[in-house]
């Protein structure tokens, strides 16, 4: 029976070596435009082999028909699910679909944590007792349940739910973070200190609260705006619990592709923060000023035109740079955007689009957004690729974007946006704005690229505006 | 567990996070969302821990089966459905002159 047991454990091992080598192949290639669907379909392989070599373990033999039953129901069960909403959602509901589906994973990995706990309260000799799997154990539990209830508030701002649409402020959010991770903490000891008692238990049920409600009041006071940041650091989190929960049962596939995803996760939300010109600290922990916008120098009114009007400067346009933001996911303008871009390239125009890397509501939003429409990605550039043509532009056609334009970014020091690298919009000959009226964007910054003289405002709803332009080129 | 087993699983730790920082340095910025999407199927390994969990749980302690069980059911939907929204948004990056309307 040992040996049978240590050649089941032997094909295990390598299996899960050919997994993680697979997951690894598999993130390299997501990582290029031309391969990335192999990639992805590598990752899921990884992910089929790694699950067949823990169907065959000893740890699931063991288990017998009961144990294998509910592994199989719940596995069908949760296909079914996740296949469909995957196959239903819109493609403007990713960013909520992608937070929500993190939570899943976070909350996975809070159960595991507690499913392990139970084992050992059942008398199973798996999980130790010692510090190290104890302390591993509560800390998936903390990452877990912080990703878990971090996501569904996340999911909720993003799906626009109305209790969430304001920005909520706690007073003192820091200090009521701090003791509420504190007692998080002492749950962990207490459990460590005694893993089989009842002490252990109520370690286990304070660490458990605790997280699911720090998750919450992390989350919540984050606005709109911040959220590709706070996004991609939930999606830090749930890997990293899948990581942790792999030590208590020292298994290799989930703490080399938890950290993996972990990894990833954190340097997402580097680059996201770096576009923002905000360290992580800052967007966590401070409180967003509402400074009022002081008034400085004359205030001048934005000049507004008809869309006729516009149509007779965008026709003579030769190059014209579109900049999409977040008012465009809205407003669901993607496709027409797509009409005007042919149009306008039929006209013997160049069209590019200048995408900021936090425009939208999760990295790379826009981008998915434009693919969908089918607008080729050769066409999507960057804005550090655009900045230096800027100049040459003749038009510039601002869609729902406002914080990623905002020229006081670059020259007032007294702005909140000072020093964020922004899509010089404000340098091409013309630029129009599309907007819906005429307030600030969700950070409440007065934008003076506005009221600048070569800015023409389009007042109105993005998609009707943009067909407009559309149906204006058909006519003529 | 023993300090062995200890060093050496905190080793395959450390140098899987440098591994993954490694590899996504230089995403362009146009995958971010199939990239975080693709990541996020993958954090659904933790179905692994799941499975296992729910199996030695099977003969000795009902609840923590059926926590097990819950916590496979979630990471599934992770897993079928984070591969599948990636795979749903990457066919949708096409070069120029695809189809055109």
């Amino acid at each position: 029976m040992d040996f049978l047991a240590i050649k089941d454990d032997f094909i295990c091992i390598i299996l899960y070596m050919i997994s993680a080598v697979l997951f690894i192949m598999g993130i390299k290639k997501l990582g290029k435009a031309d391969t990335a669907r192999k990639g992805n379909l590598l990752s899921s392989i990884g992910m089929a082999v790694a699950v067949v070599s823990v169907l065959i373990s000893q740890d699931v033999i063991d288990g017998g028909l009961i144990g294998y039953g509910i592994i199989c129901c719940a596995v069908i069960a949760g296909s079914v699910v996740g296949f469909i909403w995957a196959k239903k959602v819109e493609m403007t509901g990713m960013p909520q679909l992608v937070a929500l589906f993190n939570g899943f994973g976070g909350l996975s990995s809070m159960l595991v944590a507690i499913s392990q706990y139970c084992a050992l309260r059942g008398g199973s000799d798996r999980i130790s007792t010692d510090a190290f799997t104890s302390i591993t154990l509560g800390l998936t539990i903390v990452i877990g349940a912080v990703a878990f209830t971090g996501s569904l508030i996340a999911w909720a701002k993003l799906a626009g739910l109305k209790m969430f649409k304001k920005n909520i402020v706690i007073p003192g959010k820091n200090i009521l973070n701090a003791i509420i991770l504190v007692v998080a903490v002492i749950g962990i000891i207490l459990y460590t200190a005694s893993p089989s008692t009842g002490l252990g238990l109520a370690g286990i049920l304070i660490t458990t609260l605790a997280s699911l409600v720090l998750g919450v009041t992390l989350v919540i006071t984050i606005g709109g705006g911040d959220m590709p940041v706070i996004i991609s650091f939930l999606n830090a989190l749930s890997g990293l619990a899948a990581a942790f929960a792999g030590f208590p049962i020292s298994n290799t596939v989930l703490i080399v592709s938890g950290c993996l995803v972990g990894a990833s996760g954190v340097i997402l939300t580097l680059i996201m923060c770096k576009a923002m010109n905000k360290t992580f600290a800052a967007l966590l922990f401070k409180t967003a000023k509402k400074k009022a916008a002081a008034a400085t120098g004359e205030h001048k009114e934005p000049k507004a035109m008809s869309v006729e009007d516009a149509y007779l400067i965008l026709e003579a346009a030769k190059n014209v740079v579109i900049i999409p933001g977040y008012g465009m996911a809205v407003a669901q303008a993607q496709h027409a955007v797509k009409e005007l871009t042919d149009v306008l390239m039929d006209n013997g125009c160049e069209v590019n689009f200048a995408i900021h890397p936090v425009a939208g509501r999760m990295p790379g939003h826009m981008n998915v957004l434009l693919a969908e429409a089918n607008v080729p990605y050769e066409q999507l550039k960057t804005s550090d690729e655009m900045n230096p043509q800027m100049s040459n532009v003749d038009v510039a056609i601002v869609i729902g974007a406002n914080d990623v334009v905002n020229p006081a970014a670059i020259n007032d020091e007294s702005s909140p946006l000072y020093g964020m690298p922004i899509v010089n919009a404000y340098e091409a000959r013309t630029v129009f704005v599309l907007k819906r009226g005429q307030g600030t964007g969700f950070s409440g910054i007065e934008n003076p690229l506005f009221t600048m003289d070569n800015t023409i405002m389009i007042y109105g709803d993005a998609k009707q505006t943009v067909s407009q332009l559309v149906v204006e080129y058909e006519n003529d | 567990m023993d300090s062995k087993t200890i060093m050496l699983l905190i080793f395959v730790f450390i140098i899987s996070a440098y591994l993954g920082v490694e590899l996504i340095s230089k995403v362009p910025s146009q995958l971010h969302t199939p990239l975080m999407s693709g990541t996020n199927a993958i954090s659904g390994i933790t179905i692994v821990g799941a499975i296992a969990a729910c199996a030695i749980c099977a003969n000795n302690h009902v609840l923590g089966m059926i926590l097990g069980g819950i916590a496979i059911f979630f990471a599934t939907i992770n897993v079928i459905g984070g591969y599948f929204v990636t795979d749903r948004m990457l066919a949708m990056f096409k070069k120029k002159e695809g189809k055109k309307k």
